[in-house]
């Protein structure tokens, strides 16, 4: 405390911004400014504990890099504008296309990442004023699956389960789904709750062997995009063994009759069915039995469903096996969509996908239309779905869409076929831009860039996959010029003369509208949906302000409670048998299995999944902030069985591109044991911003499901090569060289790089071409090393290409870079270390050009818990000295008790160990 | 009566030689010893330091007279051989005593090399050999301000450093531009002269000296170019030549010094032996320390009849003995184009180090700074040590090598 006057620093309770889990944080910022991030104890998501990336979301709320004012591109450079100035642009812009093109000749591209009130202004905007409904969402890529499935299935996109109910089953079953690393959090309930009830038993239904299948009672490897067979395999298996609830089915479903044929045609005989799927038949068996005997079971899904171009087929092909067991609308049974992002599910609740109206009322329905134009007051309304994320840029790019205005997300990382939205960006006629980060790869391409304002500034709703709607609460001021989304798009509806409909000063006049439209009609005899936030009707700021974490629905007292039977709680979706289709009936969709879009070829003989890192989110505009999340997957890389690397021609730890039809991109080889056999995986979040050419969207193929529109991230043929290059290195230095991306020296001199942010330094790992040269002089241009009598220490063996050198400001080490022609540089671990110290030991200076110190036992290795930085060699000496299970290793390093995303890596070093001891 | 072994010359490879036979036979001989000093023998190398005043005389004699008494040896101090009737198998020394011999060892060593510029007689022109220039040193930094050490190799160094402690202005003249050519590379000699530069040296490199000024005494050397810088003393050191005048009038075959084969003994008489830096073994003439101490153990056990030691040449290291400068080199430190560098640079911790590869064989090392390895590194050299497994650690010092192998 600076003096006796300074206020106690005040806990503020928010919610975490990366996944669907929707953890409760409290955030604290000292008088110094520095933020604090800890898990909200009393949040019913996680009860105070919180992942990696959550516990390190202080470290990302930094100046660095923001966006801070409005600008516009002019002759290639970017210029200062003021808000009233640079909204009139926008303003303008949007309405000269509209009036010379039409409604549907403007899009709007927005985010899984923008709060409710964000997204209810947007949708609202595009769809009742603008008059069209080209507004989409990259919740697209994410969960629109899930969402058509819901609907195809239930009439309404609802999630029947609870985190709670998770936790009451005993057999959850987890399909194309990295709970472990992509939802730490729920994946540390679930794994609690079999704790206690040993009886619990988790199946893991994933291609890849994962941390999440690590932890499974049973893990079937299923080969890439045959979910299907397997679901229909399971039906039919659940039929011929008599475990169907018929008087559920009669009274509460259609359709069965043609989907069990459909079922029994396609995968009648477990056989054929792990002949299609690449299965032992033991272990199918052995689930099918597991699923036919666990009364209370869960299917829980995520992007290895729903990314497909047979996704909502998947998504129903499951839902089937529940309706057909009467598995749903009961305490710990049911279909489980897990959403990727923190608000995806808030963006469908007002309806912000371009296939959606508002509160969960249909586009195609005359009758809701007219409900939502004469609540909303509004001019006009949408009569068409509009285009779907991959058709909206194809749409840029045939020059149908002139203007776009993307919010705080970055298709041209995310989409598939990046390289085409790139090309479309930049011939588009208007690209506004809604970020918090200045530089990436698509503000790269804005004609108009507003600055948002970012988590810790903003403040609104959230829902998680739960439905629970939570408080993201402000607890700093926004920096520079950064506004909240929902004001810049009021101000553009007040510019073009519809002030009135948007009067809006603060967020809980957006969410209190928003929660009167869920009730608006909402009665059995006009537009029953489950989704009701009556209860929540007329919250002024206070209320708002206090509203604690509440699952929907929210009835108000006048509205007829939904009944609950069988002694279900009341928030038991789906307890009364009732579903929202026009005869209140579940229906069961048919589900012909289709084979993946992409067809494996002598050419492209790889399947290329994609997917997240357990410290990473998204493109890593927030992530790649976080010294703490830097080291667990430094670079990108790619996956894959050693054997399809022998015959591709790579090594471990080389460099390798990795190219489908569509694009390419350059990473490093990685052979986990993972991978079966014909699949690599490559992770998502690389950008421009961060490495040179790890893009994997580009390669993706853009293919998508016909009914959801959702694109096939987990399946394009790829092939496999060596990238060839005549040395490898890498740099720290506390000089930010990758700032301006390719343009710093450092990264120019090289053929490929990726970057990360370190406690204190920037880590780039570095390849090149050109071998030849004097690296001493190199080294210096690359460093921005000018002073001739710099404190400089270098070591080079010229003939074998190895060079290494270390910069030293005032006794501090300032930058280093290392080079050799081989990938088997020292470890960066101890040299990072060095960044933190203030001075450095006389021991350091020695070990500088070695990359670790003299004496053993300093190094720890690469990190495998983030949470306390414990590394990998600590562990093993740990291992070494007795300890035998995660426990223990937890007791004596404190390593995995925090967020726990490490124990499954734990375990594998204390099983590799054990194997390596028994051998020797 | 016991055969005779005489010695010519009494320095420090003569009297290892007769150390190492006395070890292996202490009665075969009756042994004579002349030397041109007056003294007994002393270690040369310490001569240095006795210049900077760090050590005294007595402090670096080896064997003084009580020694060659001891062990039955007459010594001849201060009275030279000046020929050798090899026809008789007698000496003959400067006051004209003959003393004759069954077996003659000759270890004349090497005389410094003195510019014949003009001039170069005047008084307080010297050179850096022996005592007696030590004590002319010291005797001139008493009386006078400005020395000129001509010749920037090791022992140029090392007197200046001396002269310097002595109080006296130094100026180095090289010829080269860089110092220590022969034991140094450019970065390493950059530092040594650096560092020696901030003790108050003065250098004067590219420099080709003139005339050396003056009417009695020395005032001035004298440049090519013209210019001039004040000397009271010039110290010569511009390198050695080998003693070989005796040799060559005694008809044994001598090129750039006495022949000698693997077992030392001379190419024309089989009596005759010679050690030390008088000899050309394999073509190599050596100017440095531990040559002589490998040839003195071979040339000892065939003077004692036990013909089985070969002496192969040696590879030499150097060590200069300037105190705060540690400087180590050895080898082939300059290379070839077959060779192959491994190079470390810190200059703010002031080190340098080189390593010059051939194939997996280190043939050259430089240190500057931090010499403690250098040792490690000569030995890895001499007894050929494949280093191609180590070769990413080998410069990072022993220590690291061997926690690495652990």
């Amino acid at each position: 405390m600076m003096d006796g006057s300074s206020p106690e620093p005040r806990d503020i309770a928010s919610t975490c911004p990366y996944c669907g889990t929707g953890c409760g944080v409290l955030a604290r910022t000292s008088a110094a400014g520095v933020t604090t991030v800890v898990g909200d104890p009393q949040h019913p998501t996680n009860f105070g504990r919180l992942c990696v990336k959550g516990a390190a979301l202080g470290e990302t709320v930094v100046p660095r890099g923001r966006l801070l004012h409005p600008a516009k591109r002019v002759a290639g450079a970017l210029q200062r504008l003021s808000w009233p100035a640079a909204l009139d642009e926008v303003a303008d812009g949007f309405r000269r296309i509209i009036d010379r093109d039409g409604p549907d000749a403007v899009a709007w591209y927005v985010s899984g990442q923008l709060l409710t009130e964000d997204y209810y202004v947007a949708n609202k905007l595009v769809k009742g004023f603008v008059g069209s409904a080209n507004i989409d969402t990259n919740s697209r890529l994410c969960m629109s699956s899930a969402v058509a499935g819901h609907k195809r299935a239930f009439g309404e996109d609802i999630v029947p389960v609870s985190y709670d109910d998770l936790e009451q089953a005993e057999l959850v079953v987890l399909v194309g789904s990295n709970t472990a690393w992509c939802h730490p959090i729920l994946f540390q309930r679930l794994l609690k709750a079999r704790e206690r009830n040993p009886a619990m038993k988790l199946v893991v239904i994933d291609p890849r062997r994962t941390a999440t299948s690590e932890m499974a009672d049973l893990h079937l490897p299923v080969r890439p995009g045959t979910d299907v067979w397997l679901f229909n395999g399971l039906l039919s298996y659940l039929h011929q063994h008599g475990v169907i609830d018929t008087a559920f089915i009669e009274a509460h479903t259609s359709g069965f009759a043609r989907t069990m044929a459909i079922a029994d045609n396609t995968a009648g005989d477990l056989r054929s069915v792990a002949a299609a799927c690449k299965l032992d038949p033991g272990v199918l068996t052995e689930f099918c039995r597991l699923f036919a005997r666990s009364e209370r079971v869960i299917t829980a899904f995520s992007m290895g469903v729903n990314q497909s171009s047979s996704g909502t087929d998947k998504v129903n092909a499951i839902i089937n096996c529940h309706l057909a067991t009467g598995r749903i609308g009961k305490s710990g049974a049911g279909p489980f969509s897990i959403t990727g992002q923190p608000n995806a599910m808030g963006g469908r609740e007002v309806g912000g996908l371009s296939n959606m109206l508002a509160a969960h009322l249909d586009l195609e329905v005359a009758a809701h239309r007219a409900l939502v134009q004469d609540f909303w007051q509004s001019p006009r309304i949408a009569d068409k779905p509009g285009l779907k994320a991959v058709d909206l840029f194809d749409a840029i790019d045939a020059g149908i869409v002139k203007a776009v205005w993307i919010m705080a997300t970055n298709p041209v990382v995310s989409l598939p076929d990046a390289d085409k939205v790139k090309r479309a960006l930049a011939k588009c006629e208007l690209v506004v831009v809604s970020d918090v980060i200045a530089d990436t790869d698509t503000t790269a391409f804005a004609h108009l860039l507003l600055p948002a304002q970012g988590w810790g500034e903003k403040d609104g709703t959230v829902t998680n996959s739960e439905r629970c709607i939570s408080r993201q609460r402000a607890f700093l001021p926004p920096i520079g010029e950064a506004r909240p989304d929902w004001w810049a798009l009021s101000e553009v509806a007040r510019r073009w003369g519809h002030g009135a409909q948007f009067p809006y000063d603060a967020a809980h006049q957006i969410f209190d509208e928003h929660a009167r439209l869920t009730r608006f009609g909402n009665r059995d005899d006009i537009a029953p949906r489950y989704l009701n936030l009556g209860g929540l009707v007329g919250l002024d700021q206070a209320g708002y302000d206090q509203l604690a974490p509440t699952r929907w629905p929210v009835l108000a007292g006048t509205d007829a409670p939904v009944p609950a039977t069988d002694g279900a709680a009341p928030l038991q979706a789906f307890a009364d048998g009732r579903y929202y289709t026009a005869d209140r009936r579940a229906r069961f969709v048919p589900t012909a299995p289709q084979a993946p879009a992409g067809r494996l070829d002598d050419d492209y003989p790889l399947v290329l999944n994609t997917g997240r890192v357990r410290d990473h989110w998204h493109t890593m505009t927030r992530t790649g902030l976080a010294p703490r999340l830097a080291t667990h997957v430094a670079e990108p890389f790619v996956d894959l069985h050693p054997q399809d690397a022998l015959l591709s021609g790579v090594r471990e730890h080389a460099l390798a591109r990795v190219s489908s039809v569509h694009g390419s991109c350059v990473v490093r080889v990685r052979l986990s044991g993972e991978m079966p056999r014909n699949s690599v995986f490559v992770p998502i979040h690389w950008s421009g911003q961060f490495a040179s050419d790890a893009r994997v969207g580009k390669l993706v193929n853009p293919v998508v499901d016909p009914v959801s529109g959702e694109p096939e991230f987990k399946h394009t043929p790829v092939r496999v090569e060596p990238f060839s290059v005549a040395w490898h290195g890498f740099a720290l230095s506390r000089d930010d060289h990758g700032a301006a991306a390719g343009a710093s020296p450092l990264t120019a001199a090289a053929a490929w790089w990726t970057r990360i942010t370190g406690d204190g330094y920037t880590r780039s790992e570095l390849a090149g071409r050109r071998p030849d040269g004097d690296w001493s002089a190199r080294a210096r241009a690359m460093l921005g090393v000018v002073d001739p009598d710099a404190d400089w220490l270098e070591y080079e063996d010229p003939t074998a290409g190895v060079f290494r050198a270390v910069h030293l400001v005032d006794g501090r080490i300032h930058a280093c870079l290392f080079i050799s022609p081989r990938p088997d540089l020292p470890s960066r671990a101890w040299l990072s270390s060095l960044f933190g110290k203030p001075q450095l030991d006389p021991g350091d200076r020695i070990g500088l050009l070695i990359g670790e110190p003299l004496a053993q036992g300093e190094d720890a290795g690469a990190t495998v818990c983030s949470c306390f930085g414990i590394g990998r060699k600590t562990i093993e000496a740990a291992i070494r000295g007795g300890c035998a299970t995660p426990a223990e290793l937890g007791a004596q390093l404190k390593c995995g008790t925090n967020c726990g995303s490490c124990v499954p890596e734990l375990k594998g070093l204390i099983a590799e160990l054990r194997a390596r001891q028994t051998t020797t | 009566m016991k055969p005779r072994l005489v010695v010519i010359g009494n320095g420090m490879s003569a009297i290892r030689t007769v150390e190492e036979l006395l070890k292996l036979d202490g009665e075969r001989y009756q042994i004579t010893v002349f030397g041109a000093e007056p003294h007994g023998n002393y270690n040369r190398i310490l001569l240095s330091p006795v210049l900077a005043g760090e050590k005294h005389f007595e402090d670096i004699v080896t064997h003084d007279r009580a020694w060659y008494a001891r062990h039955g040896i007459l010594l001849y101090a201060g009275n030279p051989v000046i020929g050798i009737d090899r026809a008789r198998r007698v000496v003959t020394a400067l006051d004209g005593l003959e003393v004759a011999y069954d077996r003659l060892l000759i270890a004349t060593g090497s005389r410094p090399f003195i510019i014949p510029v003009p001039g170069h007689q005047l008084p307080g022109v010297i050179a850096f050999r022996d005592i007696h220039d030590v004590e002319t040193m010291l005797e001139a930094a008493r009386n006078h301000r400005h020395a000129v050490v001509i010749g920037g190799g090791l022992l140029g160094l090392e007197a200046a450093n001396g002269l310097l402690r002595q109080g006296m202005t130094v100026s180095v003249v090289h010829v080269m531009d860089s110092l220590m050519e022969r034991q140094l590379d450019k970065p390493a000699a950059r530092l040594l002269k650096a560092a020696l530069e901030k003790r108050g040296m003065r250098f004067l490199l590219e420099a080709n000296t003139a005339e050396i000024v003056g009417d009695h005494r020395v005032t001035a050397v004298r440049f090519k170019d013209g210019s001039e810088v004040a000397a009271d003393l010039v110290v010569m050191a511009v390198g050695i030549r080998p003693n070989i005048d005796l040799a060559k009038a005694a008809g044994l075959h001598v090129e750039r010094a006495i022949v000698v084969d693997d077992t030392l003994q001379t190419a024309t008489d089989p009596r005759i032996y010679a050690v030390g830096e008088c000899v050309q073994h394999r073509k190599n003439v050596y100017g440095l320390v531990a040559p002589l101490w490998d040839q003195a153990r071979v040339c000892a056990a065939h003077l004692a009849g036990l013909g089985h030691r070969r002496y192969r040449g040696s590879v030499t290291a150097t060590r200069l003995k300037v105190t705060g400068i540690d400087l180590y080199s050895a080898g082939d430190f300059i290379g070839g184009p077959d060779s192959e560098d491994l190079v470390l640079r810190d200059p703010g911790r002031g080190v340098y180090k080189r390593l010059v590869l051939k194939g997996n064989l280190i043939i050259g090392v430089v240190m500057y700074g931090d010499v403690a390895d250098g040792p490690w590194y000569f030995e890895l050299m001499q007894t050929r040590r494949d280093i191609g497994s180590l070769r990413q650690r080998l410069l990072f010092g022993r220590a690291y090598c061997e926690s690495q192998a652990a």
